[in-house]
């Protein structure tokens, strides 16, 4: 069958297809958590309706989450309330729940991949919109709203058109100290927060070959930030070693069978693609954003850019807006800008390999005095391989907090959270005004930006540290 | 959700790109389980911030027509960002191009969400800043928004305007093709993973 990876996923999920009308497309594996769900098992309950296939769907807590004291009740009613609310609800539809406490809990895009249960070739869909993530694996999968989580409650399945394809080529070799993040924000950078509008991302090329599995989820996790709602990367031997024994991975013949389908999920050399994007890895460099959008951004050895350089109207208006909010002079170079706070975490960055990177640069090091640096692990399953490391003792020894799992400061609804004024540099995947805080100024950043930033008080690039103290 | 034929309000004119799913309502209003009574989260650090921001401004307390610039509703899937605007009054979003999970939010809530050109974006702007009090009609059945005495076509996909100008609820017509559903469930190879 010719075609691209997306298009081969889709297809073989068609439900029903009639002109005039979207498909409908079944759904295999659809994950929950506390802050999009509600009003739909609300819908459920009025409408009398049945959850169709609790076996499909995963819940968990990590939205509100406290990092801190985790054994005790939430402070925050509010919070408090919508994960009771969760739990109620996951009880009355017959839905595992991994709640706080539970050894499988942390976030949602971190959990699905780690269980085994996010694999090639499927649907996942969750009311969040880095379920891109989990493109990493060859799997079709996008964040929806409110009322599709609770259609995908009812029936299995979504209504859609099937997107357009776009090709993002990345060749050569990334450059020491340079990260599947720098190429995501490179990338968006290049076509803008709206670049994607419309397409499901295929990432190719030998530089997204040689990524570990937590790099390309890092990768197609910001896919959305370009404007995409999927992205995608063709399995193969990475994404098999990564997958064979985790809990839900098939075994035995079907494991064997599994593998030999998911070898087909490529695109075919004849497939055309509706756009095509290319990007070189080695001349990339640490990358870091300026602005309020995560298409804002520019390499670390630049200046703060000039609103007066940029050529649309709507561009420039945008970026004084980013300057004055983000208190930046043009010109400035970016390494001088001094933060206040360093956060490493999220779906985007709070994974493993994002932990001993993070803690490589820090072993022996201490941070900067006039920085509070909190790093929060994606799940208690990165905690727990974590402290079997020592990286927590790194962490702690270097003067940065340990926490436990959740979306923690990348969102801050819980009380993770920067004050008003307060600038950081950030592993998560959005600087928007407000995101970390009311009045949080974000950069976003490698987790090896973020070591070599705690340690320096400035952005810096991890060059910059030398050799280990 | 009702049904949307013809609207007719006032417009505020918005004159940003980039306004993202946390500027249109922060994290801190999402951790409600009610589906109603986010009007007070609408853009609330600009509205908070900024004494002119354009819903700050008098003549656009009673609007219900949005006018935005390019990417519209980027960032977060949360619907609250559609709730917000509904609740507050917004019965159509115009831009020249949305963020895609917002877009199928908005058209599943009942949210009519127009993909115009910046030109005639431009036009609703200037007609909204030089004559804030004369409304503007936004007809879905005849696909065209009238302003000022001249009428402009736009496009909605054809499925989407079926179902807003009937009312439909999304749910109850997949709820048709169960037997499909359940022809292709009997279809799917027993190695994917399952959680029960």
């Amino acid at each position: 069958m010719a075609g691209t990876l997306a298009e081969k996923v889709w297809e073989s999920h068609v439900v029903r297809r009639t002109e005039n009308e979207p498909d409908l497309l079944y759904i295999d594996l659809h994950l929950v958590h506390e802050v999009t769900s509600p009003q739909a098992f609300d819908g459920l309950r009025t409408a009398g309706r049945q959850v169709r296939r609790p076996d499909l769907t995963l819940a968990t807590e990590d939205h509100n989450v406290p990092t801190l004291d985790i054994d005790k009740p939430i402070a925050d009613l509010v919070s408090r309330t919508q994960i009771d609310t969760l739990r109620r609800n996951c009880a009355e539809f017959g839905i595992r729940l991994h709640a706080m406490g539970d050894a499988e809990q942390g976030i949602v895009h971190v959990i699905g991949p780690q269980l085994g249960i996010t694999q090639p070739g499927m649907t996942i869909v969750c009311g969040d919109s880095h379920t891109s993530t989990h493109g990493a694996f060859g799997a079709l999968a996008f964040g929806i709203g409110t009322s599709e989580v609770e259609h995908v409650l009812a029936t299995q399945t979504l209504t859609g058109v099937r997107p357009k394809t776009m090709a993002v080529n990345i060749d050569g070799e990334l450059p020491a100290g340079v990260s599947a993040k720098d190429m995501i924000l490179a990338l968006i950078t290049q076509i803008g927060t709206g670049g994607g509008q419309g397409y499901v991302i295929e990432y190719r090329g030998p530089a997204i070959e040689s990524l570990s599995m937590e790099g390309r989820m890092t990768v197609c996790n910001m896919s959305i930030e370009a404007g995409a709602r999927a992205g995608m990367i063709a399995p193969d031997e990475t994404t098999f070693q990564f997958l064979e024994g985790r809990p839900n991975a098939p075994t035995g013949a079907a494991w064997d069978e599994a593998v030999a389908y998911w070898r087909t999920l490529q695109s075919e050399g004849d497939a055309s693609f509706d756009a095509e994007v290319h990007l070189d890895a080695s001349t990339l460099s640490p990358f870091v954003t300026w602005g309020t959008n995560p298409g804002q951004g520019a390499p670390l050895s630049a200046t703060v850019p000039d609103p007066n350089d940029f050529a649309d109207p709507g561009d420039r208006i945008s970026a004084q807006k980013a300057l004055a909010y983000m208190d930046l002079e043009p010109g400035t170079p970016l390494r001088d800008v001094a933060v206040d706070t360093v956060f490493v975490g999220s779906c985007t960055n709070g994974r493993i390999e994002d932990l001993r990177i993070a803690a490589d640069l820090l072993r022996g090091r201490r941070i900067a005095s006039s920085v509070r640096m909190l790093v929060v692990p994606g799940s208690m399953r990165v905690k727990v391989a974590a402290e079997q490391e020592g990286l927590d003792r790194v962490f702690l020894d270097a003067g940065a907090e340990w926490r436990s799992a959740g979306c923690s400061m990348c969102l801050g609804m819980n009380p993770d959270q920067l004050s008003p004024g307060e600038r950081s540099a950030s592993t998560s995947n959005r600087n928007f005004e407000g995101r970390q805080g009311k009045g949080g100024r974000t950069h976003l950043v490698s987790p090896a930006v973020a070591a070599a930033t705690a340690v320096t008080g400035h952005l810096a690039s991890p060059a910059e540290l030398g050799a280990p103290a | 959700m009702n049904p949307f034929s013809v609207h007719r309000g006032i417009v505020a004119p918005l004159r940003r790109t980039n306004v993202d799913t946390d500027q249109i309502i922060p994290a801190v209003y999402l951790k409600r389980v009610t589906r109603t009574g986010f009007e007070d989260g609408l853009f609330s650090a600009w509205r908070a911030n900024e004494a002119d921001f354009v819903l700050n401004q008098p003549q656009y307390a009673e609007a219900s027509i949005l006018v935005a610039d390019n990417d519209f509703g980027t960032g977060s899937s949360r619907e609250h960002a559609v709730w917000a605007l509904m609740d507050y009054g917004f019965r159509v979003v115009i831009a020249p191009r949305f963020g895609d999970i917002f877009r199928n939010n908005a058209l599943k809530a009942g949210l009519l969400v127009i993909e115009s050109p910046i030109r005639e974006v431009e036009k609703l702007w200037e007609h909204a800043e030089l004559h804030p009090e004369q409304p503007v009609e936004v007809d879905l059945a005849a696909n065209e928004i009238r302003c000022a005495g001249s009428a402009t076509p736009f496009s909605v996909d054809p499925y989407s305007r079926w179902r807003l100008l009937e009312g439909l609820d999304d749910i109850a017509l997949t709820e048709r093709h169960n037997e499909l559903v359940t022809q292709f469930e009997k279809t799917r190879p027993e190695r994917l993973p399952s959680l029960s």
